[in-house]
């Protein structure tokens, strides 16, 4: 039985809970953590190398969300995101191969190439999309919700939207329609403070995002986005009770990206300041790893040694994509229809 | 053969669907207790209850969106909107998610929905309810649009459209709902993308379809008075087009007039037009004639109103002028 220690703006909090995690649990969620951020500092650079173009949205700083809402979710569950979505594909159970694949627009993509950076999709692991439409996942979700009522199911369907989608009206459409019908959609806002290049403040009427929910007469919550244990607990609680009662909720998680909204915005709209603060004080995978330290369930050495084993991964997947060829010209006759 | 009402047609349909099939399910605004704005959902609530029968809140692009998540995950919805005008708040959901989930997730996910209600202009409904979206649902590539002018149609068609795998897009009308035709008992269906032959004739090819189809064949039976035999094209799906049907009845008359109850810029005719000009240049004895809505919004006025859509006199007109009489 460990304590969980959390660390907010740079200072050292008391512990919140005891906690029964195993060093297993959270080696695993090191690790993960790492596969994602070198994934996704691996794209940039494949992004810049013009291995492939379009839009590319990195997810850097944000993997303590996703890592800490993967791990209280099981296979069945599912998942839907917008466009910022490679690293939760991921965590779903995409592999980073298929996922490099897809980006560099290779035939052993995850969608044969069809897809690219704001549309990874599997079928098999439920992971519904990448979708590019700001917003647009949301009453999808709902659906996938209904459908899990309509069948007498017990899974759930994670829902991701960013900070400036919670303003679009489909969002609104999505959350009464799952609260009035009790559609098991767990929405999760991952707020990072900046629609694109817009300070959220200077286009929403509320302080707190999870004030949308009260609206529609919806639990909600938020969570330190950036604490990838208090996330993990959190929402265990909450996918737990909507196993039980089949009811929404709405999470605004707290959390940063440490590039621009995509990989050619430099981000002149915020601080040096702030993003060095988020990166020294509050990085999901530097909290976990001095928790690891303190608890004495891993030295720096073993650190260093998943980090590494995490790049090496990173490197055999864009040696994949690399080695993938173009899918057949003919292909983009296929798709389109189905008998 | 019994006489049934179109939304009578409609209505067995869904029933015979939803009875074969229980991931078939029914959702709209006023569908359920309400029995439906136009009553083409009749007496389903009370049949097959309130799991298969929902009254969606005022939310096109909400219930349109949640019918794409379940159709992804494996239901078969259909989505009733009260009308077209209001469908097209739900747009988004239909172009950029139903009619590109499959091709972006690589053949993955198939979205088998319909989404089906009148459009058009009715009567006296002014601009906002009387458009006509055939040339921007068929603008897109991955779903399947249908537009039915009878009720034997109707019901064949609409059992094929909740069978398919794929979004298909059901176009009826307002003013069609209590028009009556012969409907058969028993199971029929009639395939998507094959048109319909509603009048044969020699000297000229006549193609329209839905509730302008029925002036169509009004203005037939003028001209039939001195002679002159239109033959009358019911494409029935208008995405995938039965070309071949149309080729093989310009090949025989000659001579093509498209009437339809929408705008001429961009639309469904337009694209016939260019596509019997490559097809058949050397068979056309005249130019091809279209008869369009006028280029302006729908006027309430009555009179003006019936000025803008096509009548028979118009139709009359413009197979006169392609047959040079």
């Amino acid at each position: 039985m460990a304590n969980l220690q959390v660390f907010d703006q740079g200072q050292k909090m008391s512990a919140k809970k005891k906690l029964p995690y195993d060093k297993a649990l959270l080696v695993s969620m090191h690790k993960q953590m790492c596969l994602f951020r070198r994934f996704e500092e691996r794209v940039g650079l494949a992004y810049t190398k013009q291995k492939f173009s379009g839009f590319c949205h990195l997810h850097i700083g944000q993997e303590g969300l996703a890592v800490g809402v993967q791990g209280a979710l099981r296979e069945s569950d599912y998942m839907i995101s917008g466009y910022r979505s490679h690293t939760q594909a991921i965590g779903k159970g995409i592999s980073p191969s298929a996922v490099m694949a897809e980006l560099f627009g290779k035939v052993d993509g995850c969608c044969r190439g069809k897809g690219g950076s704001m549309h990874m999709f599997s079928k098999e692991k439920r992971f519904l999309g990448g979708h590019g439409i700001v917003g647009g996942q949301c009453p999808i979700a709902a659906g996938v919700g209904f459908k899990i009522r309509y069948s007498n199911e017990n899974d759930v369907c994670v829902c991701y939207l960013g900070d400036a989608a919670s303003n679009q009206g489909q969002f609104f459409e999505a959350m009464n329609m799952a609260a009035t019908w009790d559609l098991p959609v767990l929405f999760i806002i991952e707020n990072n403070k900046y629609g694109m290049g817009t300070d959220i403040r200077r286009t929403t009427s509320v302080d707190h995002l999870w004030k949308r929910a009260q609206a529609f007469d919806m639990t909600h919550s938020d969570i330190d986005g950036m604490n990838v244990l208090a996330v993990y607990e959190h929402v265990s609680g909450i996918v737990e009770q909507m196993r039980r009662d089949k009811k929404p909720h709405l999470l605004e998680a707290l959390t940063y990206r440490y590039r621009g909204h995509s990989v050619s915005d430099p981000g002149t709209y915020r601080s040096k300041e702030e993003v060095e603060d988020y990166q020294k004080n509050r990085d999901p995978i530097i909290q976990l790893e001095r928790y690891l330290l303190e608890q004495k369930m891993a030295s720096e050495e073993e650190l260093k040694a998943w980090d590494k084993e995490a790049k090496e991964k990173c490197k055999e997947a864009e040696e994949f994509a690399d080695a993938s060829p173009n899918p057949p010209v003919e292909e983009l006759w296929e798709h389109v229809l189905v008998d | 053969m019994p006489s049934l009402t179109m939304r009578e047609a409609l209505g067995q349909a869904m029933a015979e669907e939803m009875d074969r099939d229980n991931k078939v399910f029914l959702m709209g605004e006023e569908v359920g207790l309400y029995n439906g704005a136009y009553k083409v959902s009749k007496g389903l609530l009370d049949r097959f209850g309130p799991k298969r029968v929902w009254d969606a809140p005022i939310s096109e692009g909400g219930f349109a969106g949640l019918g794409i998540g379940a159709a992804m995950v494996g239901l078969r919805p259909v989505v009733e909107f009260m009308t077209w005008n209001f469908g097209i708040q739900a747009f988004d959901q239909i172009f950029n998610h139903a009619a590109k989930m499959l091709y972006m997730s690589g053949g993955q996910f198939n979205i088998p929905i319909v989404f089906r209600g009148p459009n058009g202009a009715a009567h006296m409904l002014g601009a906002q309810h009387s458009h006509a979206y055939e040339p921007m649902l068929t603008n897109v590539p991955g779903v399947k649009v249908v537009s039915v002018a009878t009720p034997y149609d109707a019901k064949g068609l609409l059992k094929s459209a909740i069978r398919d795998n794929n979004p298909v897009l059901f176009l009826e009308s307002e003013m069609m709902y209590g028009f009556k035709g012969e409907v058969p008992e028993g199971e029929y269906v009639i395939p998507l993308g094959v048109g319909d032959i509603k009048r044969e004739g020699s000297h000229v090819t006549l193609i329209a379809w839905n509730k302008i189809l029925h002036k169509s064949l009004e203005a037939a039976e003028v001209l039939a008075k001195e002679g002159i035999e239109v033959e009358v094209l019911d494409p029935r799906t208008l995405l995938p087009l039965d070309e071949d049907l149309i080729f093989a009845s310009v090949r025989k008359t000659h001579r093509l007039v498209i009437v339809e109850e929408t705008w001429s810029f961009g639309s469904v005719g337009a694209q016939i037009a260019d596509r019997v000009q490559k097809e058949c240049f050397d068979e056309l004895d005249a130019p091809i004639s279209r008869v369009t809505n006028e280029f302006v919004p729908m006027p309430y006025n009555e009179n003006q109103e019936h000025h803008v859509v096509p009548q028979v006199d118009r139709i009359v007109q413009a197979i006169r002028e392609v047959l040079y009489i």
